[in-house]
Formats: structure tokens, C-alpha cells, sequence
């Protein structure tokens, strides 16, 4: 019989005006107590609405069942079997819009903690778990990898295990892609995405850091170099502008730039070289992941945060555990609010923002009210800083050294139903090709990349 | 890991090393540059590539030491490894088909003109350098920028060896002169900024290298950005070559020195013309 507490079990965390000011993880994790507590919530029904919930359709009752049974190794084993990276997924996916929003027990209370069970599962194997070495047969083909995020790693990881000999490309020094430079060690450790990608390393995958493809190596360049098959998962990384008045002074920066030099360059690590200038007041122009992100580091860097949205708070794009952390640690929203422009000194140093206040109108394509300008309503909050998250589109580079691989208006890769594009046997999967998304649907991506490969390569034969 | 083959210490305060960078070496062209991340917890900076060689797989860097990471580069030997070195990045250069071309290098500018000036010679362009220093002391590249010009200016502040003046004196001479269809400008911002000046009422081509601050130099970070003609660019993606007579280098200058307040983190604003 399952617990019918309606509540799921509460994850420990640390206390908001403690940690807004560290940059350790927010939320501690499940003890096996409490995991197993959790685990017997599920009331592991038939249809299984979750699984189909899930971008990579894990057997979520059936690793649930084993956790309930005190069969940790063997959840993992279960997970495993479809997400590479569930210590991630665990701390990052939208769960409420994903498996635990199809979760029968979410109708009349709260769903299954299915992600915090997922991460106390992967935790725990990263803890506990034995390394099960396993003889690959190698097959003796190269594929190539552009990009090392969630999308590639999932596609190295999967062709690995099926006996490729896989390369990885990666712009940046370190592999990881938006899960380092991106989201914030206090969501997610970067010592578990280090954790991820050794794990790779160890089956054989290499990682060639510090190689921007397009630039050192074209796509041409790669498959001369003897690779039959190339997955470009090169990620949205070009940050976009307003275009407003006052947007190039000083102060102003990308949720990118702001971001990058904190997460992947930790300058809020005395001993670290990467600059980071003092902020005191900060606006942060966004309502999505990134802008909470970037909202919570400004927080730990000791300044007083806005949160500036267009939109009300139902629109907002934004993880709700991740709008509810940032309430908790202080943060200012401002709702149905839009910069005109921004304010400086006569050192072009920024001293405020001028916002609009808005009103929500019909719907518009995508079916979220259109905000539209009240006028009369400008107004000005004072600031320092300025951190624009607006959000971002596929970086040109790779297109413009390969013009046979084509995209669409917004500059995302066009694949078919194989992922592959319209070059041959170069394929594409993740932000790179639905624009700003999510790391599991990266992952998801990565997988029928993987998939469609290998069935081609092997149709070779 | 990238091997320093070689350590040539040009003046007191300029280092060139050569550098293994098979990769990089393969691609490289005149204006463009890398991002060098020296160690563990080292930034990521750029560094336009001087001289590279496809055959030994080497690449040629010439640093200045003004900041953190710049002072730790002076200071490596040869046979010590640099952890990340990312490129060729940015535009090549984009010459035309000048027929004489001026080159301007202002200090340590001298050490990515001298590879333009070389593109130049080797094209068959009639080429005129102008170097310009604070002092005697510091003047560097001369013998090799004699080799690859047709004439060759050297300017000081202090008069201490060449002219006594500005580059851009000299580069008014010879504009008045005329002939000149290209003139390329390399060193402080404000050195470029009056070389752009100079050369406007002429109409005379002129390209100038910036040098924002950048962290990714691929494009995603957007802290390079510098304005041109009005628009938004990314210098490290749209450049860092640009048209003298379009940038706003008032700004530029501005938002260089974004960092200069932060301990340790030498100011890249130079105070001389010269450098
Ligand atoms: C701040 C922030 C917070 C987020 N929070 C969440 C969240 O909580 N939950 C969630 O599900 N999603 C979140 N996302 C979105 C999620 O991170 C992305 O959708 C996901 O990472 C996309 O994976 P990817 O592999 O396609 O691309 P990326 O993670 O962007 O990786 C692309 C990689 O390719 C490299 N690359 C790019 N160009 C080249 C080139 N020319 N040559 C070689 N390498 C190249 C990049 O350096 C990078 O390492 C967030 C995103 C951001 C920015
Ligand atoms: S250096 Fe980041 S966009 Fe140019």
C-alpha cells in the first residue's frame, strides 16, 4: 500500500539569507531515508502517464520500486538505461511540466518527487557505486562530435557503448556547454558535471578542448580527417540585445558574459584570475532560467537584485523551484515591466533603468498574452548594473565555414526526422537546432542522433 | 598543453614566444588572434597571433606585460606549457589589391603590423612602415620591418631615436605626398583614433585592429562589443579588423577600461600615443 501523505517529502536546503550570500549548493539532497519515504508514494500505476512525460522515457516506477526496495544500484541501473546524465537531469529538468506534471498523485496533492529521486539515485551511484568495467568491441569507425553540452555528451556516450571511437570538439577549455558556463555551481556542482564527463572519458570518448570548429577545423576538415559521421551539438550561444538606448556603457553586460565569468571562470573565487566588477544594485532584464540564474549569482556577489519581465508571473519560462529559491533569497520582481532605456552618468557608467510599465493583451502565437506598453507609465529604478537575459540563438560560426548545411531564419540547423542535415551524414540535435531549450530534450536529441548513425553507418556495411 | 619552443625577450616589458600549435598553425592568417587561458585558474585573454609557421606547427605571440595574465606569460621559459590556447580567430584581414600601403604600428602594435606589412611585401605592395615608441629603449621588430618595407619611419615621443613626434605626423607627409591607397593602423586605441582622423579628408582605405575586452572570443559572450557605423559588432567574431573611419573608438576606449578599478588588473588603456 502506498503513503498517501499528499506532500512529498521535503528536501533539505539550505536557508535562504545563508545561502544568497555562498555559492554551495541550495538544495542538500535525500538521505536513503527519505528517499525511500518518497519512493513509497508511487503508486506505480499502469498507464504510466509519467514515462511519457519524459523526453528520454525513463522507467520511472521501475526505478521508484527499487529505491522502495533499498535497491539503489539497481535503480541507477534502470535509469541509466536511457538518461546519461541523471545526476543532472535530477537538479535541472522542468519536472512539473515533464514527468511529475503527468503524475496521477499530482491531481490531488503533490506528484511523486520523481527528480529529486532521480538525483538521490545518481548521487548515490556517484557516492557508492562500483565502476562495472565493460569490453566494448570496437568497430573501428570515428565519428566526430562538435560540442561538448548535454547533446553531444549524450550522443559520444551512446556511440561509445555501441563501439565507435568517438572525438569530441569543444570551443571552450573545459567540456560541459551551457552545465558549466551556464548554470550555477549552487544548482548544480560542477564537480557532478566533471563527474559525467570523466565518466565518458573512461569509455573511451576523447575530449579535444579548445577547438572552435569553423575556425581551427571546418566540418569538411573533420570528415578528411577520417570521421564517416559527423553530430554538431554546438548549442544557442549568441546572446541577443535589446537594441535600447545606453545598452553599450558600462555596467551593462549579456547573461552570458555575466554568467561565463562566474560560473565557468569562478571569479567570485578570490584566487581566480577573471574579473568581476563589484555590483551594489543590479537589473536583470528576463524571465527564464537564465535571468533567475543570473539573478541569485548577482545576489551572492552582495548587491540588491530586480528581476525585470515583461510578462506576469504565470508567463514567466522560468523552473518554478528556481522562481521560488529566488523569491526566497530576496530577489525583486518586477512583473508586466520593460526597459526603454538605460541611464548613465557622464562617464557613461550606469546609474538607473527606465522601465514601461505593461498590461497583458490578447494572446499571441505561441498562446501567451502579448504585453503591450501603458503609456505615462515610465519610470526609473535606480541601478548599477544591468544584465540583459533575453535569450539567445545558434552561434553562426559552423554555417558560415559550411554554407551547405542549412538553417532556418532564426539560425537554427534544419534537420529531418533522421537529425540528419542537409549534409550528408552530418548530423544535429539540440539547442543548436530548436534554439534555447532544455538539457533534456538536448539529451533526448542526442540519443536519436546517436540512433540514426549508427543505423546508417552500419547500412554501410 | 601548449609547448613554448622558444623565449625572445624584445625589450623589458615585451616577450615574444613561439609556441607549438599544430592546429592553429595550419589555419592562421595575418589579423587574427587567439584566446590564451595560461593555468587552472588563469582568465582567458586575447593575443593576436604575430607570426606563425605551417611547417614547424608553431605560432608566434607577442605580449606585453601590463596585466595579470600578460605579466605570467613574460615571466614562462622556454620548454613551460601554456594549459589553453583557442583560435585562429576573427576575420583575416581583408587587403584589396593596394598597390602602396602605409603600416602603422604604435609600441607593442609593431609586433601584429609586422606580420600585415610581411602579407603586404610578399603580395608585390609597395610598403611604407611607421613605427612609433615612447622612447628609444623600448623600440623593437626594427630589423625585421626594414626587411619587408620599402621604407621604413620611426617616430619617439622623446625624440630619443628616429623623429621626435607622432606617427601621425609622419603619415601626414606622406598622405600630402599622395599615392597611397591603404593605410593600416595597429596600437592604442588613441593612436588608431588620429590615424583614422589623419587619414579621413584623404579618402584613403584605413583599416585598425581593436582590441575589447573579450572572455570567449567565439562570439557568445558579447563583452567585445564596439560600435561601427552606428551598428553593434562583435570584435572578436566581426573583426577585430574594422574600417579606422567607422569606429566609434571614443567608446571603446571607455569600455576598456571597464576593469581597471579591480585590483591587480592593469588598465588597458594606454597613456601615450606611442605606447
Ligand atoms: C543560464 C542557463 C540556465 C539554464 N537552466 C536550465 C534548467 O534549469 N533546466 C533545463 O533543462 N535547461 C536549462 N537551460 C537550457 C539548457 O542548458 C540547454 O538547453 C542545453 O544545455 C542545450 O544543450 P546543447 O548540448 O544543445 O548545447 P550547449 O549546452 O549550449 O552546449 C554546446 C557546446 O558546444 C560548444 N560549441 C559551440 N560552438 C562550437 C564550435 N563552433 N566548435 C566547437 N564547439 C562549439 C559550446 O562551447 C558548448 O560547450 C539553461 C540555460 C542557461 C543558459
Ligand atoms: S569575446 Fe565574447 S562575444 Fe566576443
Amino acid at each position: 500500500m502506498a503513503d498517501m501523505n499528499p506532500k512529498k517529502t521535503p528536501m533539505p536546503e539550505q536557508a535562504p539569507d545563508r545561502r544568497n550570500k555562498n555559492f554551495d549548493e541550495v538544495a542538500l539532497g535525500y538521505t536513503s531515508e527519505m528517499a525511500t519515504k518518497e519512493a513509497g508514494r508511487c503508486l506505480n500505476c499502469k498507464n504510466r502517464p509519467c514515462v511519457g512525460g519524459c523526453p528520454v522515457n525513463v522507467p520511472i516506477p521501475d526505478f521508484i520500486a527499487r529505491v522502495a526496495e533499498g535497491d539503489f544500484e539497481g535503480a541507477y541501473n534502470l535509469i541509466s538505461t536511457t538518461n546519461s546524465l541523471p545526476a543532472v537531469c535530477g537538479r535541472v529538468c522542468p519536472q512539473e511540466i515533464q514527468c511529475e506534471g503527468k503524475c496521477i498523485r499530482g491531481i490531488k496533492g503533490e506528484s511523486v518527487g520523481i527528480g529529486r529521486l532521480e538525483r538521490f539515485v545518481a548521487d548515490y551511484h556517484r557516492e557508492h557505486g562500483k565502476a562495472t568495467p565493460v569490453n566494448i568491441n570496437r568497430n573501428g569507425k570515428k565519428v566526430a562530435i562538435i560540442g561538448a553540452g548535454p547533446a553531444g555528451l549524450t550522443c559520444a556516450g551512446d556511440l561509445a557503448r555501441k563501439g565507435y571511437s568517438v572525438t569530441i570538439f569543444e570551443a571552450f577549455h573545459t567540456a560541459g556547454g551551457v552545465l558549466v558556463y551556464g548554470i550555477p555551481e549552487f544548482r548544480l556542482p560542477k564537480s557532478v558535471v566533471a563527474a559525467e564527463v570523466n565518466r565518458l572519458k573512461e569509455s573511451g570518448v576523447t575530449v579535444m578542448t579548445d577547438m572552435v570548429i569553423g575556425k581551427v577545423l571546418t566540418v569538411d576538415e573533420i570528415i578528411a580527417m577520417g570521421f564517416e559521421a559527423v553530430f554538431i551539438g554546438s548549442g544557442a550561444g549568441l546572446p541577443m540585445f535589446m537594441g535600447i538606448d545606453g545598452e553599450d556603457s558600462l555596467g551593462v553586460y549579456s547573461a552570458n558574459e555575466f554568467l561565463t565569468r562566474i560560473n565557468l571562470m569562478k571569479a567570485y573565487i578570490e584566487d581566480y584570475d577573471t574579473p568581476i566588477k563589484p555590483m551594489k544594485k543590479v537589473a536583470v532584464i528576463g524571465g527564464g532560467n537564465v535571468a533567475m540564474d543570473a539573478a541569485r549569482c548577482a545576489k551572492r556577489l552582495g548587491a540588491d537584485v530586480y528581476i525585470i519581465y515583461r510578462r506576469s508571473e504565470v508567463e514567466m519560462p522560468a523552473r518554478k523551484e528556481e522562481v521560488n529559491h529566488a523569491k526566497e533569497e530576496g530577489i525583486d520582481f518586477k512583473f508586466l515591466t520593460n526597459p526603454t532605456r538605460i541611464i548613465t552618468d557622464e562617464n557613461y557608467k550606469v546609474t538607473g533603468i527606465e522601465c514601461i510599465s505593461m498590461q497583458l493583451g490578447e494572446p499571441d502565437a505561441d498562446g501567451r498574452r502579448r504585453p503591450e506598453k501603458i503609456p505615462g507609465s515610465e519610470h526609473i529604478l535606480e541601478v548599477d548594473s544591468v544584465i540583459m537575459a533575453l535569450g539567445t540563438r545558434p552561434n553562426p560560426l559552423i554555417k558560415k565555414s559550411s554554407p551547405d548545411i542549412s538553417v532556418n531564419a532564426r539560425g537554427c540547423i534544419v534537420v529531418g526526422e533522421d537529425m540528419q542535415t542537409s549534409k550528408e551524414n552530418v548530423y544535429a540535435g539540440g539547442d543548436s537546432v530548436s534554439g534555447a531549450a532544455t538539457v533534456i530534450s538536448a539529451m533526448g536529441a542526442g540519443k536519436r542522433a546517436a540512433a540514426a548513425i549508427d543505423k546508417k553507418l552500419n547500412e554501410k556495411l | 598543453m601548449y609547448e613554448i619552443i622558444n623565449k625572445n625577450v624584445l625589450n623589458e616589458a615585451v616577450t615574444a614566444l613561439k609556441i607549438k600549435a599544430r592546429f592553429i598553425a595550419e589555419k592562421a592568417q595575418p589579423g587574427q588572434f587567439v584566446i590564451v587561458k595560461i593555468d587552472e585558474k588563469g582568465e582567458r585573454i586575447p593575443l593576436t597571433i604575430s607570426d606563425f609557421d605551417r611547417n614547424d606547427g608553431t605560432i608566434t605571440l607577442v605580449i606585453q606585460a601590463v596585466g595579470v595574465t600578460t605579466k605570467k606569460l613574460s615571466k614562462l621559459n622556454k620548454g613551460d606549457f601554456i594549459e589553453n590556447i583557442a583560435g585562429p580567430l576573427g576575420m583575416p584581414t581583408e587587403f584589396g589589391n593596394p598597390k602602396k600601403a602605409i603600416i602603422i604600428g604604435g609600441g607593442v602594435g609593431c609586433a601584429i603590423a609586422y606580420p600585415q606589412a610581411k602579407a603586404l611585401h610578399n603580395m608585390g605592395v609597395d610598403v611604407t612602415v611607421i613605427a612609433g615608441f615612447r622612447s628609444k629603449d623600448i623600440v623593437i621588430l626594427e630589423e625585421e620591418m626594414k626587411v619587408v618595407s620599402n621604407s621604413l619611419y620611426i617616430t619617439t615621443d622623446d625624440g630619443s631615436y628616429g623623429e621626435k613626434g607622432l606617427v601621425t605626423d609622419v603619415l601626414k607627409r606622406l598622405l600630402d605626398d599622395g599615392g597611397y591607397d591603404l593605410v593600416i593602423a595597429i596600437g592604442p586605441v588613441i593612436m588608431m583614433k588620429f590615424v583614422a582622423l589623419t587619414t579621413k579628408p584623404y579618402s584613403v582605405k584605413t583599416i585598425v585592429s581593436l582590441n575589447p575586452i573579450m572572455i570567449d572570443g567565439t562570439g557568445m559572450c558579447g563583452g567585445c562589443r564596439v560600435s561601427v557605423g552606428g551598428e553593434t559588432k562583435f570584435a572578436c567574431v566581426d573583426g577585430p579588423d574594422f574600417d579606422g573611419h567607422l569606429v566609434d573608438f571614443d567608446e571603446l576606449m571607455r569600455r576598456n577600461t571597464l576593469f581597471c578599478e579591480e585590483e591587480a588588473h592593469a588598465c588597458r588603456l594606454e597613456e601615450s600615443v606611442n605606447g
